[in-house]
């Protein structure tokens, strides 16, 4: 029965797309979030994303059932920080500025993240559409043959 | 003459299964539409439609060592869509053209079941005799 696995899929995608919706709360959250070395200064964070494939006993397995070897939906291999360069700017009277009257700030990208923001809702949303088309689909095919 | 479930339902039962296939096809693109790297795929259904039906027909196998036909209906048939514009990160996922395929899928995955609902009707309708 393959329909209940498009449950899966969109599940996956729903995950993986709230992982990124989290990257981007926390970016934008500690966008000003200053720091007086490199070493303390918070990085944005990236997702990355892969197709999950299946295992070669599992697609062997499939092979014999003459099914196909189309992956399983999404997963989130990691979160990165980002290697963009830093903001630094020169404050001396701010608290955390170092010797030289520099402060460090985190190489997020505003504009960046509400891109991402909105993509990543749209994307989300398209997931859930598909769990909800496969819901009816499987809702109408338990009523075969019935009155 | 034996009622033959195969052969009162027709090519129904058959379209309405290679639309599920269908439909969790479109449904990975639509999972990996952000993913880098990602190629949507997707399988004529015409033609898979077409081999499932010729595969009810087989060739007759006189002898032991005579290898069974290798088709389209045994291999998965998928293949990769061919993309509209290229996309920097390499995914050919183009999410408005995935999410109106995976629509009319369940559409017409809607109309195969109407067809087959009905043929079920009218076996019951047959074997009431009302």
């Amino acid at each position: 029965m393959s329909l209940d696995r498009i449950f899966d899929i969109a599940g996956s995608g729903m995950a993986a797309q709230s992982i990124r919706l989290n990257t981007t709360a926390s970016n934008i959250a500690n966008a000003n979030s200053a720091a007086s070395s490199e070493d303390e200064v918070y990085r944005a964070k990236k997702p990355i994303f892969s197709a999950v494939q299946l295992d070669v006993m599992q697609q062997m397995e499939m092979a014999i059932n003459g099914q196909d070897d189309a992956s399983r939906g999404v997963q989130v291999d990691g979160v990165v920080e980002s290697e963009a360069p830093l903001d630094m700017r020169y404050e001396p009277h701010h608290p955390k500025a170092n010797d030289d009257g520099y402060v460090m700030y985190p190489n997020v990208n505003i504009v960046e993240e509400m891109a991402n923001m909105i993509s990543a809702s749209r994307s989300y949303q398209t997931n859930v559409q598909l769990a909800e088309s496969a819901k009816n689909m499987l809702n109408k095919t338990l009523q075969l043959g019935q009155r | 003459m034996s009622i033959s479930f195969d052969r009162a339902l027709g090519i129904h039962a058959e379209a309405l299964e290679l639309r599920e296939r269908r439909a969790e096809v479109l449904a990975n693109n639509l999972a990996n539409a952000d993913t880098p790297g990602y190629k949507a795929r997707d399988f004529d259904f015409k033609a898979m439609l077409g081999a499932q039906v010729d595969n009810q027909m087989q060739m007759s196998m006189t002898s032991g060592k005579h290898l069974p036909p290798m088709d389209i209906a045994q291999s998965n048939g998928l293949k990769y869509r061919q993309p509209d514009q290229i996309s920097l990160d390499g995914n050919t996922v183009d999410t408005q053209k995935e999410t109106a395929e995976f629509t009319k899928n369940v559409l017409d995955f809607q109309a195969s079941f109407r067809l087959l609902n009905g043929k079920f009707k009218a076996l019951t309708a047959v074997l009431k005799g009302e």
